[in-house]
């Protein structure tokens, strides 16, 4: 088949197809849902972060006039969890809660005001339970007493995991110079401006439809079903426009099921809108993690073997932790050459609202650690922090240690450009004190090589319907969360069929209607749904040459599909248009529809652990930061951040740059200011906006975004993702920015203006790191995963 | 209890009944079906929820609606006039400076305050404007950008 050279759609920056709705407040987000008939619900959540639950009774709220249903944890005791393999979460808690904020019954009534007031009603008997608030706390809580969960094997501990890649004890035998340091990243929130919600309704026909701010509606699909023990074929759930997702809107939720669970009982709408103090708490969003690194080097900065422990907070249930604790220690080989690399990493449960999946999920932290130490390797080599890690640069076509393959790779271009712009050479250690720049590079992956549930389905579906009047509908079930994957999709469709974008409707997100697209995480949609939808229209493409051949009595291998028409290639003039062609195609064909489905590549090098890292295509980001940093104060202010980011293609430049953008922004609140901190008794120390500090306009910089094109190979036109990489580099260029501009290196995040005080009086201590026996690691043979020695 | 009031939104005259505790915020989405105003706290602290009052920007989630009476109320839904979007509206669409668009009806709403005060503002005093307007999503680059597109057009 043709295809044309030049691209049409595909690199322009094209608005947004749903662009003017949301400028014009037309987009209906889950809050603005109204049905007639429909009622109001809350939840009543724990006042304890650690209890029994002896017993529920909710008498007193039924009788107030106006409550219609209250549900407890008996109603709904089935266990679910995103990862089936830890499924311990309770949509209301059965015997015990595990965070303040833990959810123990739902009431609805026919206003939300009065459901709130009926919670007052609700009489809980708790046994208070001494509370586990910190890493340390959990790993030190080894009796069966104090247990949070019974279900996994060491008391607190949800998971460890202990992986070795090479010869490490060689590696750093080799070394000139062994550098270790300790780090601190802390919990920080996704904070969407959309508060949760959703809207259940259990309707005559005895069918389910859910309407929620979902990022994963096929994943809350098969919880509901689990959950309600009814069959999946009569659930139907459809996300509604995310208004802001970061990750925090990935896992299955009481709210969604209990909206559901009420309106079996009411048979009539039930809406949940979360408080902003309620969406502190439900959270899911950045683990604290404590690291440990080691980096063995010879005296001319190349590394030998490298080795980290992570500690992860987990809060109080699994959620996403088993992912979440392998990808503190799985990219770290994907930025430099790594020939020996040990990674060691568990994951605790304390009782704090439960932590998950926030942009970059599980390696901003490591990333943070790794590239602080690459500076701290520089200074002491007295090389330049470019060229250390130029001379020694993961390459295209490469398999690094830990058995992840790399395709394309742009980290070189994104180091140079972004040196050119931020005039590197000219300012680094050469600015005056107080003022300073500081570099970092990162990888990322571009959607998870495996589903979250095991199975050989695709990962991506897609189908498209070809109307008469030369219209084209795509069916999808992505979840368009502000990234623009309703538009990915309709650029990719414009682009094969030649045809306006305006000529394009999408349905997507809806389980009823959409074929499964697995959901909006690990940075997935672009290159999945992407090249879904480009097999489907090759599908049809076919269909359509051989009706536009007959009809224009030139060879199919000589048309294209361009300016609205299918054409001959070699004389312009010969066409029909795209409208005329679908006519003609139906009465030869009958009715024309076509599907597409994307599943990754199989990864060849698999061993425990490996279903974490390995993606279809990585990206590589680099930041420069300039910075002034005021020795009296302590404050930070953000001169300008530099950002290359090697996007593959720039599917459509504006959305490349608002992704990365905004990642650089995310990052600047993680690095300066945003943390989830909670008091003695479980409590949330700052839930609401005004104290839970975040970038305005005032302190977000100017942000320079240089992209750098890869054309990967296994991606649709060559593009790679762009919502979550551009994040990792930023902060730890803050924390070498600091060092540059002040002279003190600060280990932890946020860098607030009390630690660079202390760091500057030398009162800052280094990151303390508990002691815990990881499991014997399994070791493999450099890059291909081939077990070598393994102890239980 | 429940009070008649006439409301000037939009350029239209609006009878309706509510209670006086509701602020504007819920009387605007809950009573007169304007959900294009958002909310992102209902405590005053995201500037979601910003609406036009008497053409100065205002956190309708602390306004209550009785308050409103008489004055002359503009929602995003308002900026579209004569089904023509206001420029503010075409600029965010072509840079893309809406991603999830959740705090965008807020921000178009505290832009056009600006730019109807001062039609060719700086960089700084945008920010200066904008600084009550959370946005998660786009690191406000776009969104200063547009609003500086939108300005040039203005003669
Ligand atoms: S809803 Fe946040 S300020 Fe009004
Ligand atoms: S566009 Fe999502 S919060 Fe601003």
């Amino acid at each position: 088949m043709t295809r044309k050279k030049t691209l049409s759609v595909i690199g322009k920056p094209l608005r947004k197809v749903d662009a003017m709705a949301k400028c014009a407040g037309e987009t209906v987000y889950a809050d603005d849902l109204n049905l007639p008939r429909m009622i109001y619900a809350k939840l009543l959540r724990s006042p304890h972060p650690h209890a029994r639950v002896l017993g529920v009774n909710a008498a007193r709220a039924l009788t107030l006039d106006g409550v219609c249903a209250v549900i407890t944890g008996q109603d709904l005791p089935e266990k679910f969890g995103i990862m089936p393999s830890t499924e311990d979460e309770e949509a209301l808690a059965v015997d015990k809660v595990r965070y303040a904020g833990d959810p123990v019954a739902a009431v609805a009534a026919i206003s939300e005001s009065l459901a709130e007031q009926a919670l007052g009603y609700i009489d809980v008997e708790y046994e208070v339970l001494k509370p586990i608030l910190s890493i340390e706390e959990a790993l030190a809580s080894t009796e069966e007493s104090q247990r949070i969960h019974t279900w996994n094997r060491r008391a607190n501990v949800q998971k460890a995991v202990s992986l070795e890649f090479g010869d490490i004890e060689g590696g750093f035998a080799r070394s000139d110079h062994i550098f270790e340091g300790t780090f601190f990243y802390q919990g920080n929130t996704h904070l969407p401006m959309e508060q949760y919600c959703a809207v259940g309704f259990y309707g005559p026909d005895d069918k389910l439809t859910l309407w929620s701010s979902t990022q994963t509606p096929h994943y809350l699909h098969r919880a509901l079903a689990k959950v309600l023990k009814l069959p999946a074929s009569r659930i139907r759930v459809i996300a509604t426009p995310v208004g802001g997702g970061f990750g925090g809107k990935s896992d299955p939720f009481s709210h969604e099921i209990c909206a559901a669970k009420l309106s079996m009982i009411t048979r009539r709408p039930v809406k949940f809108t979360l408080s902003r103090e309620e969406c502190f708490y439900v959270h899911r969003g950045r683990h604290p993690v404590k690291m440990w690194a080691k980096t063995g080097v010879k005296s001319d900065g190349t590394i030998q073997a490298m080795q980290y422990k992570t500690f992860l907070d987990g809060g109080g249930y699994s959620s996403y932790g088993l992912a979440s604790v392998y990808y503190t220690g799985a990219l770290q080989t994907v930025t430099y050459k790594v020939p020996a690399y040990k990674f060691e990493g568990v994951r605790v449960f304390t009782n704090k609202p439960p932590c998950g999946p926030k942009r970059g999920h599980g390696t901003p932290q490591p990333r943070f650690a790794e590239e602080i130490q690459m500076d701290e390797i520089a200074e002491k080599l007295g090389i330049d922090p470019l060229d250390l890690r130029l001379k020694q640069l993961v390459e295209a076509n490469s398999v690094t240690i830990n058995g992840l393959q790399i395709s394309s790779c742009g980290l070189r271009e994104c180091i140079e450009k972004v040196a050119e712009r931020a005039e590197w050479k000219k300012k680094f250690r050469k600015l005056p004190f107080g003022h300073g720049i500081g570099f970092a590079a990162s990888a990322y992956i571009t959607g998870a090589g495996l589903p979250i549930y095991r199975n050989d389905m695709p990962h991506s579906g897609v189908q498209i319907k070809l109307d008469r009047s030369g219209g084209v509908t795509v069916f999808c079930g992505s979840t368009d969360i502000g990234q623009g994957s309703d538009s990915i999709l309709v650029y990719a469709i414009a682009e094969e069929f030649g045809i306006d974008p305006v000529d394009i409707r999408v349905v997507t997100a809806d389980t009823d209607l959409t074929p499964v697209d697995l959901g909006s995480y690990s940075s997935r949609v672009t290159i999945m749904t992407g090249n879904a939808a480009i097999q489907a229209c090759g599908k049809l493409k076919l269909m359509l040459l051989e009706a536009a051949s007959e009809a224009l009595e030139v060879p199919a291998d000589d048309l294209e599909f361009a300016e609205g028409q299918v054409r001959s290639a070699s004389l312009p003039q010969r066409g029909i248009g795209f409208a005329e062609c679908v006519v003609k195609a139906e009465g030869k064909h009958g009715t024309l529809g076509a599907t597409g489905s994307y599943w990754p590549p199989k990864n060849p090098r698999e061993f425990k652990g490996s279903g974490v890292g390995p993606t279809p295509a990585y990206t590589f980001s680099t930041a420069i930061v300039e910075l002034h940093c005021d020795g009296e104060t302590g404050e930070i202010k953000i001169d300008k951040v530099w950002i290359a980011h090697d996007c593959g293609r720039a599917f459509n430049p504006l959305l490349v740059e608002g992704q990365t953008e905004g990642s650089v922004y995310m990052a600047l609140g993680e690095a300066l200011m945003e943390e989830q901190i909670f008091r003695k008794n479980g409590l949330h120390k700052i839930p609401s906006i005004l104290e839970y500090k975040s970038p305005t306009t005032l302190e977000t910089p100017e942000i320079e975004t240089i992209l750098v094109e890869t054309i990967d190979p296994e991606g649709p036109y060559g593009a790679k993702e762009a919502g979550q990489g551009p994040l990792l580099p930023v902060v730890p260029a803050v924390s070498n920015a600091v060092y540059d501009a002040i002279g003190v290196r600060i280990h932890e995040v946020p860098i607030t203006p009390d630690k660079i005080l202390r760091a500057l009086e030398g009162r800052l201590k280094a990151v303390s790191i508990p002691k815990f026996d990881f499991p014997a690691p399994l070791k493999w043979q450099p890059g291909q995963g081939v077990q070598v020695e393994q102890k239980s | 209890m429940k009070q008649l009031l006439r409301l000037r939104v939009n350029g239209e005259t609006r009878e309706v009944a509510f209670e006086t505790s509701k602020t504007l915020l819920e009387v605007l989405r809950e009573d007169l079906g304007l959900n294009g105003t958002k909310h992102g706290c209902e405590l005053g602290e995201c500037g979601t929820c910003a609406v036009l009052v008497n053409g100065e920007p205002v956190l309708s989630c602390l306004m209550l609606g009785v308050e409103a009476e008489n004055a002359e109320i503009v929602t995003v839904e308002g900026m579209t006039q004569n089904g023509k979007p206001h420029r503010l509206q075409k600029a965010f669409a072509d840079l893309g400076a809406a991603q999830c668009g959740y705090c965008i009806p807020g921000i178009l709403l505290t832009a056009k305050a600006l730019l109807d005060e001062n039609p060719h503002p700086t960089r700084e005093e945008i920010r200066q404007a904008l600084s009550g307007n959370l946005c998660r999503c786009t690191g406000y680059t776009k969104i200063l950008q547009a609003v500086e597109l939108a300005a040039k057009e203005i003669a």
